[in-house]
């Protein structure tokens, strides 16, 4: 069976070479023969990766500790999902993992556009093969999981070793969101690699038109919406499973999921600019190719532990092999950008400071400013090693210092930008659009104010996220009543019906709410509490409205830990609200400790209590409470993040033209109001451009 | 990222200056609004002055050296202020638990370090003799390192490379940071 796995992986690397090499000659002659060809043996890497996958997963679920891999990272105790988990929990596993969504991605962006776009696809595949061909090469002679455990005798012949049992998976990582967050993850990852590709190949074909923008956009926004999901998943595992607290540490590893996520961001609003007016047309090139690189540096921080983040302790030899990988990428992106600069000539110059464009460059702004600024941090011992010879780190108060600023101003950006009008916006179109927003916003900062709510950054993000709330309610609010005063319905039918008119515009909006809903949980730490104390039975500890009475302490063994527990009952204005179990286990396999940390959630706050250990000056046990307000506003935000972008995927609902409303249209100054033009239907100019990009 | 997102617009010409100059008159003669293109270079010069500004605030605030055992034993002057991380082996049978506080002898290379540390946290189960751990914090004046945070792994097999965002975290990393209890914002 290890060599069905061995040699599906080997086969998958030669057949991404002949796609890559076949389809670079199926361009140069235009031979379909060769070109047909070529996609085809890309889609069969696709599947011969997939086969390796299942292969290796056979092996974890049979406990075969005969395999390298299988002894290393799992055990004969583990449940079943947990084996499935550890296909990716070390090294070896988790970039067979990254081939194998890469090469989900590919199958699905070759197969899906098989019969169009014939000038470009060849291209596409021929970069998707050429990543393939990297991450293949790795998997294959750099980190192979599929070593088998032997040991030569005397006479050099190899035997087969097996192990009693494995090692086991680590503990951190039993837990089940780990089960869906490197997945999620690792999709964003991988995901970036299909509009790379498509842009760069729009690039070196020069290929006509404004299409290739729109796959581009389709494309990044699936990878953004994985990443999204995966860093939020991560941290929230963060804050289930490593029991200090928080939720995010700015430790480079975290930092290095951020920072493609950033570039896409900013690349999901600036191709607006593109899209509408003709301009940026090379900033957004780049924006895709950073992302991409980005992610393979992300990837390179993860195992090659050149920063000395607090999690990965680990160093691996293969941090060069991306190191060259990236410095090739930068070379063919700057080649094909330098060739072909002039097919990215813009049309169009910024008019005036007050418009839909000035925001949108304010935003690409502070976003590639937050990316500089994360990677800058995170890179920083490695800079400073080189230039002064001494390696410093910085922590978690510089990218504070630096980002919640750079936050704000983006939460206002979001509650503006979107209004404005482009090339230039009236001074009674601000005030119509904004002047209640803001009065009720600054009437809400001054309430909190009285209030006693007096820190300087949560008071101007509550302002903002109150405005901000309030010009997106009422962009729904106004284009729906024009649909309900014009076909009868009651507001929501017609709010539903405008959404769907124009899913990009309203499923944006509803992403800009789940952002302000993170934004709102981020804010809530300003306003954490935690209380440690050594405890015994029958001991309280105050925290907030909560004490927490110690009923008991007890162990808790099973064939893979064993655990001590502590049970607290909690009261709340002197009644008992609930039983609460922190808990610490010792993982049998690995004899690791962990921490299972107990949570009382609330949309209001988050009970958070730590077992952490006894005490060897006193043999006496301690437990740390948290207080945590907002938390689970993240959590929901980021659901509402989610559906906004599946949303914004739809395509548009197509009414039927009627002629009465288009009359109304045009007396409408263009570029006037624009949630008069999105309700009225797809005879906008806005509109018109929105469908073109859905047909995709 | 001087100019800005505006001008990547247009190719990189030999100089900065002239590409300016020369974008000015176009647009002038476009009859285009120069005034927009002035107000947005001066907005983002504000902006990026500002967050450079708070960024060598936080660095200052936030600064923590790298130093190995032997480096600190040479250190003299203002430098012995400076808030660093060391690493090293904890010795054998040096670890005493004295009234609230722990001291113990990190060495590395032949050379010693005493450490004192006197958190409220309990110290990670993986601390024991012989393990390689990682301490942040000051050089006390009687030439005792006061550790803040320690982090600890075993000195044996540590397999840390979780995939993506999820490294595993050192055990240690379970009494981590109690330095930054609000590093969520």
């Amino acid at each position: 069976m290890d060599i069905f796995g061995y040699y599906a992986l080997l086969l998958a690397l030669v057949a991404a070479v002949y796609a890559f090499v076949g389809g670079i000659a199926g361009i140069v002659t235009r031979q379909q023969l060769l070109i047909k060809s070529a996609r085809n043996a890309g889609l069969a890497v696709c599947v011969l990766v997939a086969l390796s996958v299942a292969s290796l997963e056979y092996f974890l679920q049979t406990d075969n500790f005969s395999m390298a891999y299988v002894a290393e990272h799992s055990n004969s105790a583990l449940p079943w999902y947990y084996k499935f988990a550890a296909l990716w929990s070390g090294q070896e596993g988790s970039l067979l993992w990254w081939s194998f969504l890469l090469s989900t991605f590919a199958f699905f962006a070759i197969f899906l556009n098989r019969k169009k776009h014939p000038e470009l696809m060849p291209y596409v595949g021929v970069i998707i093969a050429g990543v393939q061909i990297f991450f293949l090469t790795l998997n294959n002679f750099v980190a192979s999981p599929f070593h088998v455990l032997g040991a030569a005798d005397a006479t050099g012949v190899m035997h087969m070793a097996r192990v009693a049992d494995g090692g086991g998976l680590n503990p951190l990582l039993q837990y089940p969101e780990m089960v869906i967050h490197p997945p999620m993850l690792y999709l964003g990852y991988t995901g970036f690699t299909i509009p790379f590709a498509f842009a760069l190949a729009a690039l070196l074909g020069r290929y006509p038109g404004e299409k290739w923008i729109h796959i581009t956009r389709r494309w990044t926004m699936v990878a953004w919406m994985f990443q999204t999901v995966g860093i939020l998943l991560g941290a929230h595992w963060a804050y289930a499973v490593l029991g200090w607290g928080g939720y995010w540490e700015w430790d480079p590893v975290e930092n290095a999921s951020l920072l493609p996520w950033i570039t896409a961001t900013a690349f999901l609003h600036s191709v607006m600019m593109q899209e509408k007016r003709g301009m940026m047309k090379v900033w957004n090139v780049w924006l895709v190719f950073s992302t991409f690189m980005l992610c393979i540096l992300g990837t390179f921080l993860t195992r090659a532990g050149i920063v000395n983040s607090v999690h990965a302790f680990a160093e691996s030899s293969i941090g060069g092999w991306f190191v060259g990988f990236l410095i090739i990428i930068l070379l063919v992106c700057f080649g094909a950008w330098f060739k072909n600069r002039d097919y990215l000539r813009s049309d169009n110059q910024l008019d005036s400071l007050v418009s839909r464009e000035s925001s949108f460059l304010f935003n690409n702004l502070i976003l590639l400013a937050a990316c500089f600024a994360v990677l800058w941090g995170t890179l920083f011992p490695v800079f400073s090693e080189w230039f002064t010879g001494n390696k410093i780190s910085v922590g978690p108060p510089f990218f504070n210092k630096v980002n919640i600023p750079i936050a704000l101003f983006l939460i206002f950006l979001t509650g503006v930008g979107p209004l404005l009008a482009w090339r230039k916006t009236s001074l009674d179109g601000l005030r119509r659009n904004f002047a209640w927003p803001i009065v009720v916003g600054i009437a809400s900062g001054i309430a909190a104010f009285i209030f006693g709510f007096r820190q300087f950054y949560p008071l101007i993000c509550l302002i903002l996220s109150v405005f901000v709330t309030l010009t997106i309610f009422s962009e729904f609010y106004r284009g729906a009543r024009v649909i309900s005063q014009r076909d009868g319905t009651d507001i929501f039918t017609a709010a539903r019906e405008l959404t769907m008119r124009n899913t990009r515009r309203y499923g944006g909006y509803v992403v800009h709410f789940g952002m302000i809903v993170i934004f709102v949980g981020i804010t809530g730490s300003a306003f954490n509490q935690d209380v440690e104390k050594q405890m015994q039975v029958g001991q309280t500890l105050n925290i907030g409205p909560y004490s927490l009475l110690v009923q008991n302490f007890d162990q808790d063994n099973n064939d893979n830990y064993s655990s001590q527990r502590v049970t607290l009952e909690v009261f709340r204005d002197g009644k008992s609200a609930m039983m609460l179990y922190p808990e610490r286990r010792l993982y049998t396999a690995s004899q690791v400790t962990e921490t299972i940390v107990a949570v009382e959630s609330s949309a209001l706050r988050d009970l958070y209590v730590v077992y952490s250990g006894i005490n060897p000056d006193t043999n006496q046990p301690v437990v740390h409470a948290y207080l945590n307000p907002l938390v689970k506003w993240i959590w929901f935000g980021g659901v509402i993040v989610v559906l906004g972008t599946g949303l914004a995927m739809l395509p548009n609902r197509r009414t039927a033209i009627v002629l009465r409303p288009v009359e109304r249209l045009i007396t409408t100054p263009l570029g006037g109001n624009d949630t008069m033009a999105a309700a009225m239907g797809p005879i906008s100019r806005n509109a018109i451009s929105e469908r073109s990009g859905a047909n995709d | 990222m001087g100019e800005g997102p505006s001008p990547p617009d247009r190719q990189a010409r030999p100089a900065a200056s002239a590409v300016l100059e020369c974008a000015l008159l176009r647009d002038k003669a476009r009859g285009v609004s120069v005034n927009a293109r002035k107000k947005f270079v001066v907005g983002s010069f504000v902006i990026i002055a500002t967050l450079v500004v708070l960024a060598y605030v936080g660095y200052t605030q936030s600064k923590t050296y790298y130093h190995t055992i032997s480096e600190v034993a040479t250190m003299h002057g203002s430098v012995l202020e400076q808030r660093m991380r060391v690493s090293g082996n904890v010795r054998d049978g040096s670890i005493q638990h004295v009234d609230g506080r722990v001291d113990f002898v990190l060495e590395e290379e032949g050379k010693t370090m005493p450490v004192s540390y006197s958190g409220t946290d309990p110290l990670p189960d993986t601390f024991k003799d012989g393990a390689q751990a990682l301490v942040e914090g000051h050089l006390g004046s009687n030439g005792h390192f006061e550790a803040e945070q320690i982090q600890a792994k075993c000195a044996s097999k540590y397999q840390a490379t979780a995939p993506g965002v999820a490294p595993a975290p050192s055990p240690g990393q379970t009494m981590a940071s109690p330095a930054t209890p609000n590093s969520g914002s």
